[in-house]
């Protein structure tokens, strides 16, 4: 995407995160609407951004890392837009639009050598969506368990304050957490069979035990435990809240496993 | 002519006093028409609520009418001297009378600031002295004003939006658990007169289901009809407990009724969902170790108050900015209240004639060029003479008119149909240098008139 637009996308963004962090902390109704307002020409910016390139290559584009993070950041936005507009949670942006942010920082900051495998068979494509939006589940989760995490120790200590008055319910953000997982799980789960099957056609073996596929297995068992604990044992609310926060960890170092791999490697995935 | 407020609060009087001198509704219209058979109580209104008995009133002489509603105050009850009355009563006329009733209005004034309910009461006074007809042209606007002044603090404030109360309190931490209360279920252990409020609030907020118990079953019993719920046993409590999602607990008992492990057992059963537990009693009945276990949320007394305490002060800081919007709403329903006395109408009507006369004679002198003497004073005498027969019988009216009971709805009539600004009638008044300004004003739209 041209250079300028994207420093327009990322300085909006940067800005939203500034007057969401702002709101946060602040009685104010105006400082909401101006970011809320930020946010959404942030939005429109990335949109056209992304549709600039989907009309100069004829896809989305989402085959380097960079392109990958910054799809990831407009669907977090997005998801944020549709929610937390919808429900009239805008103090989910104060959480989101930090981690847009710093998504879209992390693919501007990646190096460029670190991008393009041609998407020779169209596997590989469902497979990297599939696990972007899967991982976009698994970062509202995450945004969610943080956001339980705050309420339930601002509530414990009996600090009445302005983010005790801004967070959700409790309730709320549990429901949240478990239907961000069971929206990312299954993406999760079509991601790693698309991505077997191009292994398969690209190197000839469904898996190869490198890295990246060991830490996706990993996460996937972990977040199946997780969905599996709060049915049968009730792992739900504070548990499920470090439990989602711990599994985006396991996201974000597959992430970075990826980011270390060299062209070829990627293409391996 | 002045706009007086006789009354007593909860601040000037204790709550026996106030008792004696409610006025049911059934009897207002009764009353109303007592206060207006008082020679010179033109317009009257009756506000009562628990926490506040005033009279509100238009009368001709303000010292005059402060005695009238006095004697009124006396005689709605039978046991009352003026002895018991007069020392808790405040008396306000004019501007601080029209303040007064727009801080009530805005709940300012009441005991809980913010609180909700004066505004209703404020309109069903007003409501009540529209059918009785004692209310006119000067309390409808002023009391109109004042709902609407209500109305703006509420929406543009957010006085009304901090719970102040103990009770109100529990809910509103509730809800900061559960997104929503229709689904949850309530358990109210004991008869606590808190308790039973704090239940009261949380059906209000649309609980449905409440289950009540108490050591003596009959109590639960009455409990269980008052909250349509359902009275279980107390030596059910313990096997109660995970159904519920809220525990109000105000016991009287001298000890804790609720230990840690009831609820750490109630949460394992509950699979980790979120237990609530309000503890309104002192000493305390829900063993505060409670607070360690996951999941479990349990606020004592002094929690509450401290929620309570916070809250206050926002809606204290709220009140600053909702005084600053009654004070300018009070300026600018003072200048329109000044305007509806006689003489300043009178005095702006004749002003306002003299001022469309010159123009229109300078006009005429001009296109006729070069006049004698004794025709300009021909010209200026036929002018003068058409104003001043034009003028006279709405003068004479409004002399006349303005002592009797609708004398406002004439001087208010006259106003709009001689185009009188509220301005105007101010400049008239004091005849300060702001009065050039305002005569250039009044001048220029004039022309401008002249011009279509």
């Amino acid at each position: 995407m041209p250079e300028a637009l994207s420093f327009l996308i990322l300085g909006l963004y940067f800005v939203g995160t500034l007057l969401f962090l702002a709101f946060l902390l602040h009685r104010s109704e105006v400082l909401v609407k101006v970011a809320v307002f930020v946010a959404g020409a942030g939005f429109l910016a990335h949109t056209a951004a992304l549709g600039l390139a989907i009309i100069a290559t004829g896809q989305v584009p989402i085959m380097t890392f960079r392109d990958a993070m910054s799809f990831f950041a407009w669907g977090l936005v997005l998801v944020f837009l549709v929610v937390g507009l919808k429900r009239g949670l805008q103090v989910l942006g104060a959480f989101i639009l930090p981690l847009a942010f710093l998504s879209l920082v992390s693919a501007t900051l990646a190096p460029v050598e670190a991008s393009g495998i041609a998407p020779v068979f169209q596997t590989v494509w469902v497979h990297v969506t599939l696990s972007i939006l899967g991982t976009i589940g698994f970062a509202i989760a995450f945004v969610a368990g943080l956001m339980y995490l705050m309420q339930e120790r601002l509530l414990k200590s009996k600090q009445f304050n302005v983010l005790n008055f801004k967070l959700p319910p409790l309730d709320f953000l549990d429901t949240l957490n478990q239907r961000s997982i069971l929206f990312g799980f299954p993406l999760l789960t079509l991601g790693i069979l698309t991505g077997a099957v191009s292994a398969q056609l690209t190197v000839g073996s469904y898996l190869s035990w490198n890295p990246e596929q060991v830490w996706a297995l990993i996460t996937w068992v972990f977040y199946f435990a997780v969905l599996m604990g709060r049915v049968t044992v009730g792992w739900r609310a504070k548990r499920a809240a470090y439990l989602t926060i711990v599994g985006f960890a396991g996201v974000i170092l597959t992430f970075i496993g990826i980011l270390m791999k060299s062209p070829q490697a990627i293409a391996h995935l | 002519m002045n706009i007086i407020v006789l009354g007593l609060n909860h601040r000037t009087a204790p709550v026996e006093l106030r008792e004696l001198l409610a006025i049911p509704d059934s009897r207002i219209g009764e009353a109303l028409s007592r206060l207006r058979a008082y020679p010179g109580v033109k317009e009257a209104m009756f506000l009562g609520t628990c926490n506040r008995v005033e009279v509100y009133a238009v009368v001709e002489k303000g010292e005059w009418g402060f005695r009238k509603l006095e004697d009124f105050l006396v005689a709605t009850h039978f046991s009352l001297s003026s002895e018991d009355l007069l020392p808790h009563l405040y008396r306000y006329s004019d501007e601080e009378a029209i303040a007064h009733l727009f801080r009530v209005s805005a709940s300012l004034d009441s005991m809980v600031v913010g609180e909700p309910q004066i505004l209703g009461q404020v309109k069903q006074a007003y409501e009540l002295a529209l059918t009785h007809r004692s209310s006119g042209v000067i309390l409808n606007k002023v009391v109109k004003k004042a709902i609407s002044v209500g109305k703006s603090v509420r929406t543009n404030t957010r006085i009304g939006e901090y719970a102040v109360s103990v009770s109100y309190a529990a809910v509103e931490l509730a809800k900061k658990v559960f997104s929503n209360l229709e689904q949850q279920v309530v358990l109210l252990v004991g008869a606590g007169e808190m308790g039973k409020l704090a239940a009261q609030h949380l059906v209000n907020h649309g609980v449905k289901d409440v289950l009540l118990t108490t050591r003596n079953q009959h109590r639960a019993l009455v409990l269980a009809e008052r909250f349509q719920g359902q009275a279980v046993p107390y030596e059910q409590l313990r096997s109660t407990l995970p159904k519920a999602d809220i525990v109000i607990c105000a016991t009287g008992a001298p000890h804790f009724v609720i230990s840690k492990d009831d609820i750490e057992g109630a949460v394992h059963q509950r699979r980790n969902r979120p237990i609530f537990l309000i503890d309104i009693t002192v000493p305390r009945n829900i063993d505060p170790a409670v607070k360690d276990v996951d999941n479990a949320f349990v606020f004592d007394i002094d929690d509450l108050k401290a929620h309570v305490g916070h809250n206050q002060d926002e809606r204290l800081k709220e009140a600053a900015t909702a005084e600053k919007m009654v004070k300018e709403e009070v300026e600018s329903m003072l200048a329109w209240v000044r305007g509806l006395e006689a003489t300043p109408t009178i005095v702006a009507l004749r002003k306002k004639a003299e001022v469309i006369k010159n123009i229109e004679l300078e006009k005429a002198f001009h296109r006729l060029g070069e006049l004698s003497e004794k025709d300009r004073g021909a010209i200026e005498g036929l002018a003068s003479a058409i104003v001043n027969k034009l003028l006279h019988g709405p003068l004479v009216t409004l002399k006349a008119e303005a002592q009797s009971q609708n004398g406002f709805a004439f001087i208010e009539a006259a106003r709009r149909f001689f185009e009188l600004q509220e301005r105007d009638l101010h400049v008239f008044e004091s005849q300060s240098e702001e009065a050039e300004a305002g005569n250039e004003a009044s001048e220029e739209s004039f022309s401008q008139k002249d011009r279509q």
